[in-house]
């Protein structure tokens, strides 16, 4: 059976494949940012943050 | 006392909550009147009862209190609201004991079929969901919202937000609490597992749980502390997932408005995937994602050593709240639901082992250089012991959720066991833990009464616990190998009740787990009751005395 491409099942087509990157590409990102080199300050700072509350 | 300057009068929350429970209590009476069952009949005149005490307390209240609201600050230091996690500790621990001790009867009328007592209140089936319940949403639940709110405020710095409604969130769980608890009894149900209450229920439900987001989410906004706290991220995770998960599984349409039974809007296979993408992120961000937050908090505090990895804590919440959302599906493996649906649940639960055991790891390791206390400090022995069954559960959920796997543990008593190993061992002793920290220092206590008792507890629980999972691993594979065995010819081996008697001594091994589990929590209780009676002061009060509330 051939699919007819219509505007219609191309954008549902597209609306439900695209997570998959999306959310790769956010998940890379996030990742990214937790091992930038430059956030190591803060992350070793935060790590501290329970014990140093008033 | 009072401040001549400022004339005293009822904030708008006051007088509108007051009018607003003054027209419930009204409307409740009415629905009683009308009412087309007995249970929904008791469920209003309770609601307009509860309603009625709501104005009484609301007005006693204001008329208590001095003109000015309690101030944010008291000489530069938060002034930290402590009222409502005080009440969110004492049910927690309340629910805890009746939710243990309900778990006690129902495993020995497995036991001993006799006590049911046939009578439909004490059957099994209306006693299970009452037992679920009261551990998972009232005993877990509570300690969720008491140590959330507990949190939020120190890792903030800032004291929490709202005046009423942070009261209204604990009251009101814990309103709901009783009226599913009562409704089940009373045969209330809406037969979908851990989301049995009725549609009215829900809607209460619905209502305090935008409040708690709303109590959580300002007083995040108005932290004085820059960075937000890796366990906010997993509090305020648990607190969205729920009310998703909550609206996506309970949309019902009611027979009548007077009445307690409903219809679910979703039918079939659909509801069936509804339910257990509910159940299963339940399972994901109410028993991992909230307890996962106070082991982010708790064992660096009582260790007294930071958080091992906190860029490993941002993987861990990230690639939890990406995978958990997807492994629902491995609740119906062979069931109507398409293959590959099945598949994608499997995979995704099979992925998910590795954020798991990152995050146990990370938990573990936060002891790094500070081990020797687990000599010496049996709380922080209980967290530990907690993070360490994280993950052995985790483990072994993944492993279930592979098909072949599951084609032999399903339906068993094996899932028993898992859920066990992960509720008792996991969320019941890092609750404890947490609990055995929080008690102390929202009540300007030294210390707790006894370390002596915790240590008995620990190991009266932990003796309960490795009874209960083990014999409901024998007794699981038992019962499945059992269902599956073919004679030479091609039948059925044994018949259902043969595997039924089989069973009967594991399920007498349980009750006694079970048993000791519930003897470790009144320990427990008795403790914290000390603490809070006779407990030694804190010398150096940290913050200021708060007007009583």
């Amino acid at each position: 059976m051939k699919a007819i491409l219509t505007l219609d099942n191309l954008a549902s087509g597209l609306v439900t494949t695209i997570w998959t990157p999306v959310f790769v590409a956010i998940f890379v990102a996030i990742i990214a940012y937790a091992f930038w080199p430059r956030n190591k300050a803060a992350f070793d700072e935060a790590a501290h943050l329970p014990l140093r509350e008033e | 006392m009072s401040q001549p300057s400022i004339s005293k009068s009822m904030t708008s929350g006051e007088s509108g909550l007051a009018v607003v429970f003054a027209v419930t209590a009204f409307l409740c009476v009415i629905a009683s009147a009308k009412a087309l069952d007995a249970p929904f009949a008791f469920h209003a005149a309770l609601s307009a009862a509860a309603s009625l005490a709501a104005v009484f307390c609301i007005i006693n209240r204001y008329l208590d209190r001095p003109a000015a609201l309690p101030p944010a600050e008291i000489n530069g230091r938060p002034n930290y609201n402590m009222g409502p996690i005080k009440f969110s500790s004492v049910m927690a621990m309340f629910w805890g004991i009746a939710g243990f001790l309900v778990g006690l009867i129902i495993a020995s009328q497995l036991a001993w079929p006799a006590l049911n007592f046939d009578l439909p209140w004490t059957s099994f089936g209306r006693l299970r969901p009452l037992h679920t319940s009261a551990v998972i949403f009232a005993f877990g639940g509570n300690v969720l919202i008491a140590t959330s709110f507990y949190v939020v405020q120190k890792s903030c710095r800032v004291r929490l937000a709202g005046d009423l409604a942070p009261w209204f969130v604990v009251v009101g769980y814990n309103f709901f609490i009783l009226i599913a608890g009562t409704g089940y009894l009373l045969g209330v149900t809406q037969s979908k597992e851990y989301a049995e209450p009725e549609w009215y229920a829900d809607l209460w439900l619905t209502i305090v749980w935008v409040t708690y987001l709303l109590v959580f989410l300002a007083t995040i906004i108005k932290r004085k502390e820059p960075h937000i706290f890796v366990a906010n991220w997993f509090y305020l995770a648990f607190i969205v997932t729920i009310a998703v998960l909550h609206l996506g599984n309970n949309p019902a349409l009611p027979v009548s408005v007077f009445g307690s039974k409903s219809y679910i809007a979703w039918g079939g296979i659909q509801d069936a995937m509804f339910q257990w993408w509910y159940g299963h992120n339940a399972v994901g961000f109410f028993l991992t994602a909230g307890f996962l937050a106070i082991m982010y908090y708790f064992i660096p505090k009582r260790a007294e050593r930071p958080i091992y990895s906190y860029r490993l804590s941002i993987i861990h919440f990230w690639a939890l709240i990406f995978l958990y959302i997807w492994a629902g599906p491995h609740h119906l493996h062979y069931t109507a639901l398409p293959d590959w649906t099945q598949t994608l649940g499997m995979t995704f639960s099979i992925m998910l082992w590795m954020p798991s055991w990152g995050g146990m790891i990370n938990g573990l390791m936060t002891l790094s250089g500070a081990w020797d206390k687990l000599r010496t400090d049996p709380v922080l022995r209980m967290l530990v012991v907690s993070v360490a069954f994280y993950g052995m559960s985790t483990f072994e959920g993944p492993m279930m959720s592979i098909k072949v796997v599951n084609s032999l543990s399903h339906y068993t008593d094996w899932t028993i066991g898992h859920v066990h190993s992960g509720a008792l061992g996991w969320v019941g002793f890092v609750s404890f833990g947490a609990l055995y920290c929080l008690v102390p220092w929202i009540w300007n206590r030294k210390g707790l009464y006894s370390l002596k008792l915790v240590n008995w507890h620990f190991w009266i629980a932990t003796l309960g616990i490795v009874l209960y999972i083990s014999a409901m691993w024998v007794s699981g594979i038992l019962q499945g190998l059992m269902w599956r065995a073919y004679t030479s010819l091609g039948f059925l081996e044994y018949s259902f009740i043969e595997t039924v008697e089989a069973m009967h001594p594991f399920y007498i091994i349980r009750a006694a787990g079970g048993g000791l589990f519930l003897i470790g929590a009144l320990i427990m209780a008795y403790n914290l009751w000390m603490t809070v009676r006779v407990g030694e002061q804190e010398v150096q009060m940290p913050v200021a005395l708060q007007p009583a509330e």
